[in-house]
């Protein structure tokens, strides 16, 4: 779904001048509140049962009528998750992977997304083309002898062959290009060709400050997907104690699938981590995709 | 995505870089581009090593057979025929592409709703926001094992609030259709919220003026919504019809989780009467649990297939419809 921040229509950015807008034709329909909530409420719900059943038995969950509150079972329930699958040690790789392909993604492409953005060399509109078509290319046609590639280089099993292939992103080129070349202008980058900077100094002194907004959404984003990725490392990871956390958690699915309570709390500890992190950036991620789509 | 948007930053760009003198500029040796090329560089070598070998790695493998232990064997285009008269595979696209449509009509349908509704709220718009983000941040793993968990055939709490209001319950993860109706509530509900997001922004970009000028001439919402707000949002409706797309007919995660437990067949069977076995988990079931690495790549670029078909097909009805 990344691509769907790349889209460019001509337009002002969300949130341009609020009080001028509602003085037109749209006033605030109040109404409209109610099928927002009843929205909310709907995608609510899942973290809501979630929290339901990991806090219960899994005899409450064969209960008619289902139990609709909290329980006391919480701890019971993790600490059998902490027994059936190395839960920290998945969490500790999948952190590992996380943070490292965000770290490589935001510096790799930002750094080539300026070269993209702000020169001319040859071979640049092809170099360009070749990436783009990339993006578009199926992932699962290359997962075989991908795989088989990783088995020659001994690297199946090891996290460096979920974070090395990461890193190349195209999405990521592709966003902090079109960032790049409306957030920095011309000006600025004459001035410090003046001063003597060249492309490496210019990219550290003044394009990383300027782009840290698109680097945030970029971040999360990239974070998000890595933490979240799931084919890839099932086929890849093939050590019990080298999984990352959405490999174990479809694990504990598939070996304990009668105890919900214990399946629900391994669920509920794996989202949390990301939940807090999205909660904290969330206003930031929030208004940089809305800038981000109509760009 | 126009030609012109993608020039944009190339209009941009100088024709002689930063940092060099006029004079050294009479050279045009690509050499005095080494910082660029650097640059740019880490993401090519990369996608050399793992993104264009594998690709030609994986149309050599079509056309031979290898388990990854015993000799490989020269197949010819016996994989491809194979392919063609697959039944499994038949019914893994059709299914593909039931699931597709289920989830991804409706959902885009109600994304627009949405969106309007937060375009005429003026409060609580950050928190609907965020809310309408949420599920698009949360694991398939975790959000698969839950809707199993609310769709259980006996004891589901979907089935028990059919019972309790007098309907008799349904064995959602056992029939051809329910299966599918599920996986496509899961995937609506993962992405409504991110798509209405996308609509919201377009929305907000449409200027007040069109709108006042269609209340001067007397046009009522629905006729306000349908010629003028659709029109206009009509790209940013295009590439979300595009992204679902691609993104539908690689699903893989939704039924591989649900029905990953069903260890009585094969686990990644789709569940029972295959009723959700997509493309890319066909894929995976032969590849990685029959160590059929050509059949595998073969099936990889059937798949290649039927997205460059529908991305063709998708292509094709907005150039009409553009005249």
């Amino acid at each position: 779904m990344a691509a769907q921040n790349t889209l460019t229509v001509r337009g002002q950015a969300a949130g341009g001048t609020p009080a001028r807008r509602n003085k037109g034709v749209r006033n605030s329909a109040k109404w409209a509140h109610l099928p927002l909530v009843l929205t909310t409420l709907l995608l609510i719900f899942p973290f809501y049962w979630t929290v339901v059943m990991a806090t219960n038995t899994n005899a409450d969950y064969y209960l008619t009528p289902p139990k609709v509150v909290p329980g006391t079972h919480l701890l019971e329930n993790i600490s059998s998750v902490l027994t059936s699958i190395n839960f920290f040690g998945s969490m500790a790789n999948t952190a590992i992977v996380a943070v490292s392909v965000t770290v490589l993604v935001l510096f790799l492409d930002s750094m080539a997304a300026f070269a993209f953005a702000k020169y001319d060399f040859p071979a640049k509109k092809f170099l360009f083309g070749l990436m783009l078509a990339f993006f578009m290319v199926p992932a699962q046609l290359s997962t075989v002898p991908q795989y088989i590639t990783m088995t020659h280089i001994g690297w199946v099993g090891t996290l460096q062959a979920l974070i090395v292939p990461a890193a190349a992103n195209a999405f990521g080129i592709f966003w902090m290009r079109q960032y790049i070349s409306t957030a920095i202008p011309d000006e600025i980058l004459d001035a410090a060709v003046v001063d003597g900077c060249g492309f490496f100094r210019q990219y550290v002194l003044i394009v990383l400050p300027v782009i840290r907004p698109g680097l945030a959404f970029l971040g999360i984003y990239t974070f998000v997907a890595a933490w979240n990725d799931y084919v890839w490392p099932l086929i890849v990871l093939i050590n019990p104690d080298m999984l990352t956390l959405q490999v174990a958690l479809s694990q504990l699915n598939a070996t304990r699938n009668t105890d919900y309570a214990v399946v629900m709390a391994g669920a509920l500890l794996a989202i949390v981590p990301l939940i807090v992190v999205f909660l904290l950036f969330s206003k930031q991620f929030v208004a940089d995709s809305v800038k981000g789509a109509v760009r | 995505m126009s030609s012109a948007s993608l020039d944009r930053g190339f209009r941009r760009s100088r024709s002689r870089p930063p940092g060099t003198t006029p004079a050294a500029g009479n050279r045009r040796s690509p050499l005095r581009f080494w910082p660029q090329y650097v640059a740019v560089s880490p993401f090519f070598l990369i996608f050399a090593a793992f993104g264009l070998f594998p690709l030609g790695f994986s149309a050599w493998l079509a056309f031979h057979r290898w388990d990854g232990v015993n000799p490989v064997t020269f197949a010819g285009l016996d994989q491809f025929r194979f392919l063609l008269e697959d039944a499994t595979f038949r019914k893994a696209v059709v299914n593909t592409i039931i699931i597709w449509i289920m989830a991804t009509v409706p959902m885009l349908a109600m994304s627009l709703a949405i969106a309007a509704m937060l375009n005429a709220v003026r409060r609580f718009r950050t928190f609907y926001q965020v809310v309408l983000f949420l599920p698009s941040v949360t694991s398939i793993v975790a959000i698969a094992i839950f809707f199993k968990a609310i769709f259980n055939n006996q004891v589901g709490v979907v089935n028990q609030v059919l019972e309790g209001i007098g309907l008799p319950g349904v064995e959602w993860l056992n029939g051809y259709w329910t299966i599918k109706i599920v996986l496509a509530t899961l995937m609506t509900w993962q992405w409504v919220g991110y798509n209405a997001i996308i609509y919201f922004a377009g929305l907000q970009a449409i200027s007040t003026e069109v709108y006042e000028a269609a209340k001067l001439d007397g046009a009522g919402a629905l006729r306000t919504f349908v010629s003028i707000t659709v029109p206009l949002l009509r790209p940013i409706i295009l590439f979300t019809v595009v992204v679902s797309t691609i993104g539908g007919m690689q699903t893989f995660a939704e039924p591989q989780v649900l029905f990953g437990s069903n260890a009585s067949i094969n686990p990644n069977s789709g569940g029972p009467g295959q009723a959700g076995l997509t493309m890319v988990l066909y894929f995976y079931q032969q590849a990685f649990n029959n160590n059929n690495y050509g059949y595998g790549a073969a099936i990889a670029y059937g798949v290649f297939a039927v997205i460059a078909v529908f991305a063709l097909l998708n292509w094709r009805l907005t150039a009409r419809s553009e005249k």
